[in-house]
């Protein structure tokens, strides 16, 4: 209820600033961004009779960009809404990005909401830590909340250092009763529970140090508050119910990320050290794409990437890939439609469970785009904690609109 | 003032009776003099993608490109349209022969993906453009030989045939139309690995800019393996307007429009 409104004060003086400002420059504005409808088909029956066999949910993200004072300051409005059938926890309104930005020769500056991406391999993203995940946006991690943010780019020659203050903690999202892809009972966000509270659970710091030199790009981080991963607790009401609520700790994270780009390979590797109070985890994913570009003179790029993930909390890693090896392969036709296809595999080195899961894409139209995603989960035993997931191999499919 | 006039009179004739002797590398080293010296330049670039049918397709972007001395180009290129890619953005420091270093921004994961230069004969943008016919000219990357004088539409051109010396390249050799009072190329003809030729460059409408370096503000690009040509129209070509390093890195790269 407080969060709902302290978006309405947010947006409200927002939009009168807008109305103002749109009719008197109004070439200076830009609107962009895209609308969409999603199928999000599952092959099984449900393991629980809440949940549905088919959701049909639509989308819409726009954006709203002006910059002055000759590119060097700039301003961006994006917000996001999907309305989902059944599933009411991922009906959702979101502020991506809300940011100024002022950027002068040695430094940048940027306030308010964003989103920020650390790292460089592709099957898991280990030092990326700044945002909560959207998790009920798609299964596969990719997408984020908006981040409120103080972050200062100090830019020297020997790399950028960028500051961040975090104010305000996201809470994840969590996939409702009558969502697939959840665990038994399904997650109660709303019970969740925090190492600090009050101000020191809400604000968090980071600092990184970014270069490229020659073919190595690299980022030395750290990051200091509450952690965006919770772990998972089984507690039991006072009404004999039972929940499974998210409890997030406080934690000190050190991250490395590093790429070498050796013509047509790159190498890539990114670890952490996590220390909270009541463990110190080590997680590592490292790995190479080799690209074969424009075979036979056909324009078709064939990419093959290899990864292992190594976490030591185990059975208790946050994203179910403690020691598991990623192959997949990655083809870009290069076309007028831009059509990708992109099909990979996880496979747990010791239980053999495996994870599928192909995207494909293709523009249509000059401005539409469909998208095409097919998940499939095999072989985890009942000890396995992917083990929940083994009826919910899906097709998500979404054709959008882009404007 | 008699002096002068002679002198002019020498030098004059001294840079006839070398046009006559000039080599190909002599040729393209004038071609690079000329058109060095103008610091930066952003331009509009719209591509016009037709097919055998005759089917267009249209690509908007954005690019600005800084010089270097003694080493490639800089540029950063943003994408507008087709709508589902506007806001990707491309950062390249060309070299020679070193391979090129070039990121990529992706908007809607926010990400600087680092990535392989070695696709220099692949598509730009599903066009028939290839990456390596965008990247800006340097002596060392190719040998030259020159071949002939020729008359090209009442255009009298040196014509030069270039090999390229750097890794990767689509083509086995390129010959170019040099304009031989402007030292600017006419027209070039691509012949792939196998020695067949593939495309043929014409550059049209060259203006002037700062009373010295000419630039064409259109260019067709035809396949002939393919049946498909590639049209190219430059708009608001700006130059020396005192853009920094610092405007091609990962930094701007970030918040490039």
């Amino acid at each position: 209820m407080t969060l709902c409104r302290l978006r309405v004060c947010i947006i409200s003086p927002f939009l009168l600033f807008l109305g103002i400002s749109y009719s008197s420059v109004a070439n200076a504005w830009e609107i962009s961004g895209y609308v969409g409808l999603e199928s999000l088909a599952f092959i099984e029956e449900p393991l629980y009779k809440e949940q549905h066999q088919h959701y049909i949910s639509g989308v819409i993200e726009a954006e709203l960009y002006h910059e002055w004072d000759n590119g060097s300051q700039s301003f961006a409005f994006v917000p996001y809404f999907r309305g989902s059938q059944h599933d009411s926890h991922r009906t959702h309104f979101d502020i991506r990005e809300l940011t100024w930005l002022k950027a002068a020769e040695a430094w940048e500056l940027r306030l308010g909401i964003r989103k920020v991406f650390w790292g460089v391999t592709e099957s898991n993203h280990l030092v990326d830590v700044i945002n909560q995940r959207d998790t009920v946006e798609n299964s596969d991690g990719e997408d984020k909340l908006g981040q409120p943010m103080i972050n200062l780019a100090l830019i020297q020659d020997w790399g950028t250092v960028d500051l961040f203050i975090l104010p305000w903690f996201r809470e994840r999202t969590f996939t409702g009763e009558e969502g697939r892809l959840r665990p038994e009972p399904a997650v109660s966000g709303n019970l969740a529970e925090y190492d600090k509270n009050g101000f020191q659970r809400e604000v968090a710091y980071a600092i990184r140090w970014s270069h490229s030199m020659g073919d190595w790009d690299m980022g030395l981080s750290h990051f200091y508050g509450t952690s965006r991963d919770p772990v998972f607790l089984l507690k039991q009401a006072d009404n004999g119910a039972v929940n499974l609520i998210p409890y997030y700790q406080n934690i000190n994270q050190t991250g490395l990320d590093i790429q070498a780009t050796l013509d047509s390979l790159l190498l890539k590797w990114e670890a952490i050290v996590r220390v909270s109070d009541t463990e110190t985890a080590f997680a590592s994913t490292v790995g190479f794409e080799y690209t074969f570009f424009n075979i036979m003179s056909s324009g078709i790029d064939i990419g093959l990437l290899s990864e292992y993930l190594y976490d030591s909390r185990g059975n208790t890693a946050p994203n179910l890939t403690q020691d598991d090896f990623f192959v997949g392969a990655r083809f870009a036709l290069n076309d007028i439609q831009d059509s990708q296809l992109l099909a990979g595999v996880m496979i747990d080195r010791v239980t053999q469970a495996q994870f599928y899961n192909i995207e494909a894409s293709r523009r249509f139209f000059e401005s539409f785009r469909f998208e095409v995603e097919a998940r499939f989960f095999n072989g985890a035993s009942p000890k396995d904690p992917a083990y929940f997931l083994r009826q919910d191999s899906h097709f998500r499919m979404e054709l959008s609109y882009h404007f | 003032m008699n002096k002068i006039i002679v002198s002019l009179c020498l030098a004059l004739l001294s840079s006839v009776g070398m046009a006559e002797t000039q080599t190909g590398l002599e040729i393209m080293q004038e071609v690079k003099l000329r058109n060095t010296g103008w610091l930066d330049m952003t331009a509009d670039l719209e591509m016009v993608l037709t097919n055998k049918n005759g089917d267009e397709h249209r690509r908007k972007l954005a690019m600005k490109v800084l010089e270097i001395e003694e080493d490639g180009d800089k540029s950063l290129s943003v994408f507008n349209s087709p709508r589902d890619v506007k806001g990707t953005a491309f950062l390249s420091f060309t070299h020679a022969l070193d391979a090129d270093e070039q990121w990529l921004y992706l908007p809607a994961l926010k990400r600087v993906k680092r990535i392989s230069s070695s696709n220099k004969s692949g598509p730009f943008l599903g066009s028939e453009i290839a990456f390596e016919d965008l990247s800006s000219f340097e002596l060392e990357k190719y040998t030259y030989t020159y071949l002939k004088d020729e008359l090209l539409d009442s255009i009298d051109c040196f014509v030069i045939e270039n090999k390229p010396q750097y890794e990767y390249s689509g083509y086995v050799r390129t010959i170019v139309w040099v304009d031989k009072l402007r030292y600017i190329p006419m027209k070039i003809d691509y012949y792939d690995r196998k020695n067949t030729l593939l495309k043929t460059q014409t550059f049209n409408d060259y203006q002037q800019y700062l009373d010295k370096y000419w630039r064409a503000d259109s260019m067709l690009m035809k396949n002939y393996v393919t049946g498909k040509s590639t049209q190219l129209f430059w708009h608001n070509y700006k130059f020396s307007s005192g853009l920094t390093a610092r405007q091609f890195d990962k930094n701007s790269l970030k918040r490039s429009r």
